[in-house]
């Protein structure tokens, strides 16, 4: 086959693909504005994804921070007493906490989204709910969209404390800082805006998500083959939909 | 036929997936309160006319009218409206395996009509109850219940908000004789209780035979054949025939490679 005809054709296809998943994006994130409200699939999914992330994206920002204290540590030339903690906490709050939970989320999230809706469209049970008058967007997919894109940001500023204090234990037990200085050094030089940034990435990334593991999903088709390769796919364009997204907005939010 | 006003009327109904033209021009009425079964070969497009008619598939033509409402162009809100009176019961039972039995049977009331959870828990309650099954079944996850009682609480499910019309998708599929009878028995004591319209496919002539007032063949897209029950056996049509009685041999020829299968 012509190679500028392939090429041509993947374009056409991938700017296919990127309109269904904003198509399917907008209609997720109205559905649960219209009404009516289904709280409890909200609750669920607002547990299953924010809580019980928690343990994850804590371990995740613990071991993060503690190993990029010593990295910093091993790389300052001078006064780094001063430097650690203000480039620890930089680097966490704008940039390491919101990629890395986010990924977390993605990994643990998306495929599980995926794989539930995929299996309830290829056992018809998709079908069921609109014939029992309730629609699958309202209360699939609205839910979940919201519930990830609120929960991400919380989760990432607990992730932001939890690989801040990382740093501290190093820089404390293992490097010998003072304590006192580690605090005053971070909160002296962090800004509001610092963790704003972190948070707002954080939310986009949760809608990203979560708009990957429900359109994959949704669309599956034919049976556990169909539901296993969704799940695959909607970790992937995920993940892949984070990082994108991350340099993106870090290249707008740093202009400001 | 009958004065009783017609319920479902469907007009040249086409539906085609890529080059698959699997409905070519489908006619079709159901009085009120009639039982009308479609019978046919596997993949004739039996479940498809059913989605059609729910509106779980669009149709590409054709006119589907409930009531002399033509919902065929219906989309979003006014279908879902229509849904409202019909219930179903799919082939797989498609129970929510998120929520247990009592909740997947008083679903719509939950969901869709706002009762309380503690009036439509009695509900479901209730309805469980008319297929037999008792209320501590209403605790369990779908996950732990054989096949027939999936279907069963298909049934109660499909059944609980009272609707007008019924669509059983291959009831009987999968059961012993004995559960498939059953089945039988509670699809035709519930409609008879709740005067409803229904339109089930099967391939179980059996079954056929116990639940419709009337059947009909749908053959290469279109109805080739229509009548009582006891007509099925003496159709005159060489098709119904070879289909009634099981034979392999006949004007219909399935897809099957037959050199390929004698060989294993
Ligand atoms: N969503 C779909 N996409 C593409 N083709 C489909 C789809 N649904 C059904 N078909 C095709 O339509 C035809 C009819 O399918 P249908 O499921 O209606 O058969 P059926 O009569 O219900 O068969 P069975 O008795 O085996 O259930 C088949 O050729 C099938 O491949
Ligand atoms: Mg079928």
């Amino acid at each position: 086959m012509n190679v500028a005809a392939a090429t041509g054709r993947l374009t056409l296809d991938a700017i296919g693909e990127i309109g269904r998943i904003a198509n399917f994006a907008a209609r997720g994130g109205t559905a649960w504005f219209l009404g009516p409200f289904y709280w409890r699939a909200f609750g669920g999914a607002l547990a299953r994804i924010g809580y019980a992330s928690l343990p994850v994206v804590g371990l995740t920002a613990i071991f993060t921070g503690a190993a990029l204290a010593l990295n910093i540590y091993e790389g300052a030339l001078f006064n780094v007493e001063a430097f650690l903690p203000q480039i620890l906490g930089v680097s966490i709050v704008r940039e390491l906490g919101p990629v890395l939970a986010a990924l977390m989320v993605a990994g643990r999230c998306s495929s599980a989204m995926a794989a539930e809706i995929g299996t309830m469209r290829v056992t018809e049970q998709i079908d069921a709910l609109s014939t029992l008058s309730v629609d699958p967007f309202k209360y699939l997919i609205a839910p979940r969209i919201l519930a990830t894109t609120l929960a991400l940001p919380l989760l990432v500023l607990i992730a932001d404390i939890i690989g801040v204090y990382g740093g501290y234990l190093v820089s404390v037990y293992a490097l010998g800082f003072e304590p006192t200085h580690y605090v005053t050094n971070l909160v002296d030089f962090l800004s509001v805006d610092d963790v704003t940034s972190g948070l707002l990435k954080a939310a986009v990334f949760g809608f990203l998500i979560s708009v990957m593991g429900c359109y994959y999903g949704y669309k599956s088709r034919g049976g556990a083959g169909g539901v296993g390769s969704a799940t695959r796919t909607a970790v992937v364009a995920a993940a892949v939909s984070v990082l994108a997204s991350n340099y993106l907005m870090t290249s707008l939010l740093v202009e400001v | 036929m009958t004065s009783t006003p017609v319920k479902v009327s469907i007009r040249k109904l086409e539906k085609a997936f890529g080059d698959n033209q699997v409905l070519r021009g489908v006619n079709l009425d159901v009085a009120k309160g009639q039982s009308l079964v479609v019978i046919g070969g596997s993949g004739t497009g039996k479940s498809v006319l059913i989605k059609c008619l729910l509106g779980l598939l669009k149709a590409d033509e054709g006119v589907i009218e409930i009531d002399g409402v033509n919902i065929a162009r219906q989309t979003g809100g006014d279908r879902r409206l229509m849904a409202r009176q019909s219930g179903m019961l799919f082939q797989s039972s498609a129970l929510f395996d998120s929520l247990n039995v009592w909740e997947n049977v008083a679903f719509r009331l939950i969901y869709a009509e706002k009762k309380s959870r503690k009036h439509a828990r009695e509900k479901a309650i209730d309805c469980l109850a008319q297929v037999g099954l008792a209320p501590e079944v209403g605790d369990l996850a779908p996950a732990e219940l054989s096949g027939g009682m999936q279907k069963r609480v298909g049934l109660a499910r499909a059944i609980a908000s009272d609707p007008e019309i019924l669509f059983f998708d291959e009831p009987t599929t999968g059961l012993d004789p004995i559960m498939a009878d059953i089945i039988n028995n509670l699809i035709v004591e519930r409609v008879k209780a709740l005067g409803a319209t229904t339109i089930s496919i099967t391939h179980d002539m059996a079954s056929a035979r116990k639940i419709a007032d009337e059947i009909a063949m749908l053959y290469q897209g279109h109805i080739i054949w229509r009548g009582k029950p006891d007509e099925v056996e003496n159709s005159g049509n060489p098709m119904v025939d070879q289909f009634v009685h099981g034979r392999a041999e006949g004007p219909i020829q399935m897809q099957v490679r037959r050199d390929f299968v004698s060989k294993k």
